[in-house]
């Protein structure tokens, strides 16, 4: 069964309507890699999966069960909520570090707040902050950023900042894994060490589903490849099936467009 | 009558007290009261956001020697019940002023945190209670030390408001001494003691500053 189900998810921000149905499934263990140019929507259908828009319609489902469904009109408990929000992780362009926490905070903060409810929390709550902080030092070394622990973000260059960001996501303990163009805001030098987590998450078999300019990468990477353009999912396949023998004249064109520069 | 330097002092420190009173009853109340302002004057609410920015356009917009005689007279006026301290009646004018100008700084310092860090909670499962108090507050905290600072050292030398309801602090006390003895030097004289104040505030402000300066972004 599908890990992530996509259907007829519609969006719109006043009368731009940005996604146009788009319907689709992931499953379990595979990367997909959705491309496209600026304002395709795909970040807007990565942000309405992450729950940081609502969508006007359609139907998510993650692991069997429904985060998101235009057709109900019933109201999703803050638990429900929470355990869905916590099925998938987010890494943004951005980074978004917390800057007055070192790497390891940042990695172990949620999941330190989280284990408060947990009812053994009172009398062991030493042995499980030393449990989750040995947890955060380990998704740190996965990273390669054992030894900045103690750093705050501001000490990291770009590069370092977005592996710290893959390890605070990983720390939760996703199904999914999302990154929305996790190199964009990094200088070309840095974009490999990000591209080598990655493959080496891909590696370990996690499920992630990557927004990306980058072409090689996504070919490389990715088991299956979704080409926005305009809102509508324009083509889907394999690597090979997208870039080396395209149906749709846009994806042709797009593709194109990338192996010439 | 005669008065030596270390009479005029004692008489000065007498009102001295008054004024360091009303300053930290102030900040004490108007440093928490800030903070809902601020979030009904950001609220999506907005009968509660207009009503907010009203209060807080009124109170920033007339002056608070104003605003200290309309707490102290009009409760007395209107509804027959005067104050009977009128240092209380000073204090909740001050408090109710000071709010309203914290409350703006809070306000500009809590807009001006990235939209980023709100999403990287929310996508952390962190409620937004919890994001504020553990993400959000502390670099508010780290941009508004300056502006605050700012503020802080105006309210001493505000205090000083207070004579015109005839609470007797700093000058007020110098003023008696001007009657009293005829001797004009100590209402100068008064300058040391707001200067002394402000200058170890300022030394305080800087410490807090370097403290959190741990860090940037």
């Amino acid at each position: 069964m599908a890990i992530l189900e996509v259907k007829d998810l519609k969006k719109s921000f006043g009368k731009t309507e940005v996604l146009k149905g788009i319907s689709f499934s992931l499953e379990e263990k595979n990367v997909l890699a959705i491309i496209g140019s600026s304002g395709s929507g795909k970040t807007t259908l990565l942000r309405c999966i992450n729950m940081l828009e609502t969508a006007d319609s359609g139907l998510i489902t993650v692991d069997g069960s429904a985060i998101f469904d235009g057709d109900s009109d019933e109201k999703l408990t803050a638990q429900q909520k929470l355990e869905n929000q916590l099925k998938i992780g987010l890494v943004f362009q951005s980074f978004n570090l917390f800057p007055q926490y070192t790497a390891l905070e940042n990695v172990t903060l949620a999941v330190k707040a989280h284990a408060k409810s947990r009812p053994d929390f009172k009398e062991n709550h030493k042995a499980i902050y030393k449990e989750i902080d040995e947890l955060g030092m380990s998704l740190l070394k996965k990273v390669g950023l054992e030894n900045k622990a103690n750093n705050y973000p501001c000490q990291l260059s770009g590069g370092q900042q977005q592996r710290v960001s893959i390890a605070r996501a990983m720390a939760l303990n996703p199904k999914i894994l999302f990154f929305d163009e996790p190199t964009s805001a990094l200088d070309p030098e840095l974009t490999g060490e990000i591209l080598k987590v990655i493959k080496s998450l891909a590696a370990e078999k996690m499920t992630m589903v990557i927004v990306t300019h980058e072409m090689a990468f996504a070919r490389e990477a990715a088991d299956r490849i979704i080409f926005m353009d305009n809102g509508v999912i324009e083509e889907e396949g394999t690597p090979e099936e997208v870039f080396d023998h395209p149906k749709s004249e846009r994806t042709k064109a797009f593709i194109a467009g990338y192996t010439e520069v | 009558m005669s008065i030596d330097f270390i009479g005029v002092n004692l008489q000065l420190l007498d009102g001295f007290k008054y004024t360091l009173i009303l300053f930290f009853a102030t900040l004490a109340a108007a440093i928490p009261l800030g903070l809902p302002i601020a979030f009904g004057s950001m609220s999506r609410f907005k009968p509660i956001r207009l009503i907010t920015r009203a209060f807080v356009w009124v109170i920033r917009g007339t002056p608070l020697m104003l605003q200290v005689m309309v707490v102290f007279y009009v409760p007395g006026l209107l509804f027959g019940m005067p104050f009977k301290s009128r240092m209380a009646a000073v204090i909740i004018a001050f408090i109710i002023n000071y709010a309203a100008y914290f409350s703006e700084i809070y306000r500009g310092g809590i807009e001006s945190i990235p939209v980023g860090q709100y999403e990287a909670g929310q996508v952390l499962g962190l409620t937004k209670t919890q994001t504020f108090f553990k993400v959000i507050l502390f670099q508010v905290i780290k941009r508004i030390v300056a502006p605050m600072s700012n503020e802080i050292i105006t309210l001493v030398k505000d205090t000083s408001l207070a004579r015109v309801i005839a609470v007797g602090e700093l000058i007020m006390a110098a003023q008696d001494i001007v009657s009293v003895y005829g001797l004009l030097w100590p209402l100068f004289y008064t300058a040391i003691f707001y200067l002394i104040f402000c200058g170890v505030l300022t030394l305080l402000f800087g410490k807090l500053e370097k403290k959190l300066d741990y860090y940037r972004g």
